[in-house]
């Protein structure tokens, strides 16, 4: 085994992700504590382009191949499966999201390594050991990690993209993966429609949750936001169940969102969620459970219930 | 198509969580089906329906919540529904993987569905680690299916609204994260009914040991609010106070 680093790079129309670069940083870090090197797997069509902004890494190995769409589970997963085996670093980092929690179980199955999910931070100081994030964000953990290797799925957030991204271009190492015999395969992507509202745009967000119970309540909110000025955005089980369109989406698979007060109603605060609005400039939350998550990324937050807010807030704005 | 949906009980969300030691304080704590779980229930009974096949219901975990879990998943329509091992509710995502595995292995499954994700899975997430042990081709984050001839028409979705199309051969695993359509619901008499039915069959699997290499040594509950000014009072204080906000924000 090596003392190295090994960063799978996500990508999607040719553009390294954020994630990706949180890693890097995160790498950088690790690597001083284990003494050995950076390396970033980057897998795919027209990859080799991507190195431009790779020089986080100490070494990019670019394995080019068009046989697998912009993303495939099953073969991306077996090459970057192929290089683990090859090079055998002493970390494998990919991370927490809809392609790096595939990668990751199947990198680990394959290599026969432990895998920890969740992860907002790792330490390869003595032994390797990880703090992580369960129950939606309500619990944190310490890990220890049997052996001296693993993968850590990183959950967005854990490190700074921008010092991830500060190392220009890196040093290209072509390399050959072995695609398998494909049973999933790649047919085409869907960028998502534009709304009648944008989220982004507004300095003022009344969001909520699935505390708002049911389809009835969301009058009530969007009386507030009218209120306000302010476009009403929700969490991901509102828009699930249909009530609002997905464009009101905030969070990992739905919009991140800046505004200057993000007002979050009946929103348990998962990482998912936190993830698409924590860099708001206030964020106000009011939740019945004094343990919300929520309440740890809040400026300003009151413990009770929405329904006895909602109309007193208003009448105020109003009156 | 023969479907097998795997669920599990995860500690309810919204309760007050208590710590002891390295693990949760269990002693009173109550369960719910894991929520990603209740959507690859949903999108697995669609495809049931579309297709004509049939579905197995498979759940883990000694918690009482369970079984009315099963039993909810026959009121609404699985075919039969099988609760595995007595003692499963602080194993790890591999030994709740290895457990699916040794009941669906030999049942000749063409599409296994479960959540995408559930709240506790440190060591990977069981749909995944199930389809990496039965050597099955899988896709994960799901957010909808249609069926063709030996294989599916899969949507997986990536980020901020982008998803994308894949084929899949089955047999295959898919990890959900949403149903096409929202879970249904039940009328709490037809879970009665199956209750009484006597559908739901235990099947005594042994216990495997935890065996994913990683171990908890410590948890916390994080200062909920630490650094948050907590507005003390009734809603007005609060409406009060936030308006206060509001205005030293400048937009109002
Ligand atoms: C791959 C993936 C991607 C995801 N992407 C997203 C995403 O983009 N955006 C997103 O939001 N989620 C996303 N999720 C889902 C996420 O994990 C959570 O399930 C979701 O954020 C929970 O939404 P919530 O807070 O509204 O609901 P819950 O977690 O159920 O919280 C409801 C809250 O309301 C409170 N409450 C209830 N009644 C009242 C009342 N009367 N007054 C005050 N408070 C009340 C409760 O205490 C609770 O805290 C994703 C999940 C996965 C696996």
């Amino acid at each position: 085994m090596s003392n190295d680093i090994l960063v799978y790079v996500e990508h999607l129309n040719g553009e390294v992700t954020d994630a990706t670069y949180e890693l890097l940083a995160t790498a950088r870090a690790l690597a001083a504590q284990t003494g050995g090197g950076v390396d970033a797997a980057a897998i795919g069509a027209g990859v080799s382009a991507l190195t431009a902004s790779l020089g986080g890494a100490d070494r990019v190995l670019v394995a080019e191949t068009d046989a697998l769409g912009a993303f495939n589970p099953q073969g991306h997963a077996a090459a970057f499966s192929e290089l683990v085996a090859a090079r055998e670093p002493a970390l494998v980092l990919v991370p927490y999201t809809s392609i790096g929690m595939e990668i990751g179980n199947q990198v680990a199955v394959a290599n026969g390594l432990p895998l920890v999910s969740y992860c907002l931070s790792v330490d390869a100081s003595s032994g390797l050991s990880a703090t992580c994030q369960l129950y939606s964000g309500k619990v944190e953990a310490d890990v220890t990690v049997d052996g001296d290797r693993a993968v850590f799925a990183m959950l967005a957030g854990s490190a700074s993209a921008d010092d991830g991204r500060s190392g220009g271009a890196g040093a290209a190492e072509t390399v050959d993966v072995t695609i398998p015999d494909l049973a999933v395969s790649f047919v085409e992507i869907h960028e998502p429609e534009g709304g009648d509202v944008d989220i982004t745009a507004g300095e003022v967000l009344v969001a909520i949750g699935r505390g708002i119970e049911s389809e009835d309540n969301i009058e009530e909110a969007q009386e507030l936001a009218d209120a306000l000025g302010a476009p009403l955005a929700a969490s991901r089980p509102i828009i699930d169940q249909g009530w609002l369109p997905k464009t009101r989406q905030v969070g990992k698979s739905g919009l991140t969102v800046k505004p200057k007060v993000y007002l979050a109603l009946g929103i348990s605060g998962a990482p998912e969620h936190l993830e698409g609005m924590r860099d708001s400039a206030t964020i106000i939350a009011v939740n019945s459970d004094p343990q919300a998550p929520i309440f740890g990324v809040a400026h300003y937050g009151w413990v009770g219930d929405i329904f006895d807010f909602i109309p007193e807030l208003t009448d105020r704005l109003d009156g | 198509m023969k479907i097998a949906v795997l669920m599990r009980a995860v500690p309810d969300p919204v309760e007050e969580l208590e710590i002891d030691g390295a693990d949760l304080d269990r002693d009173f704590l109550g369960y719910v089906l894991n929520e990603f779980d209740d959507h690859a229930l949903e999108e697995g009974l669609l495809l049931k329906e579309e297709t004509g096949g049939t579905l197995t219901a498979f759940a883990l975990g000694s918690a009482d919540e369970v079984e009315q879990m099963l039993h909810t998943a026959i009121a609404k329509g699985a075919d039969s529904a099988k609760k595995l091992g007595d003692d499963l509710d602080a194993v790890d995502a591999h030994a709740q993987a290895a457990t699916f595995v040794s009941a669906i292995r030999d049942g000749g499954y063409d599409l296994i569905l479960s959540g995408v994700q559930a709240s506790d899975e440190i060591d990977g997430q069981v749909a995944m680690l199930v389809a990496a042990s039965l050597d099955l081709p899988h896709v994960s984050v799901v957010v909808g299916t249609s069926p063709g001839e030996g294989s599916l028409r899969v949507t997986k979705e990536y980020w901020a609204g982008i998803t994308a199309d894949y084929d899949v051969a089955t047999p295959a695993v898919l990890g959900i994260q949403t149903a096409r359509e929202a879970p249904r619901y039940v009328a709490v008499a037809r879970i009665r009914q199956a209750q009484e039915s006597g559908a739901l069959e235990e099947v005594d699997i042994e216990q495997p040991e935890n065996s994913s290499g990683v171990t908890i040594t410590a948890m916390r509950l994080p200062e909920a609010g630490e650094g948050a000014e907590m507005i003390e009072g009734d809603e007005e204080a609060a409406a009060g106070r936030v308006l206060e906000i509001l205005q030293a924000a400048g937009v109002r």
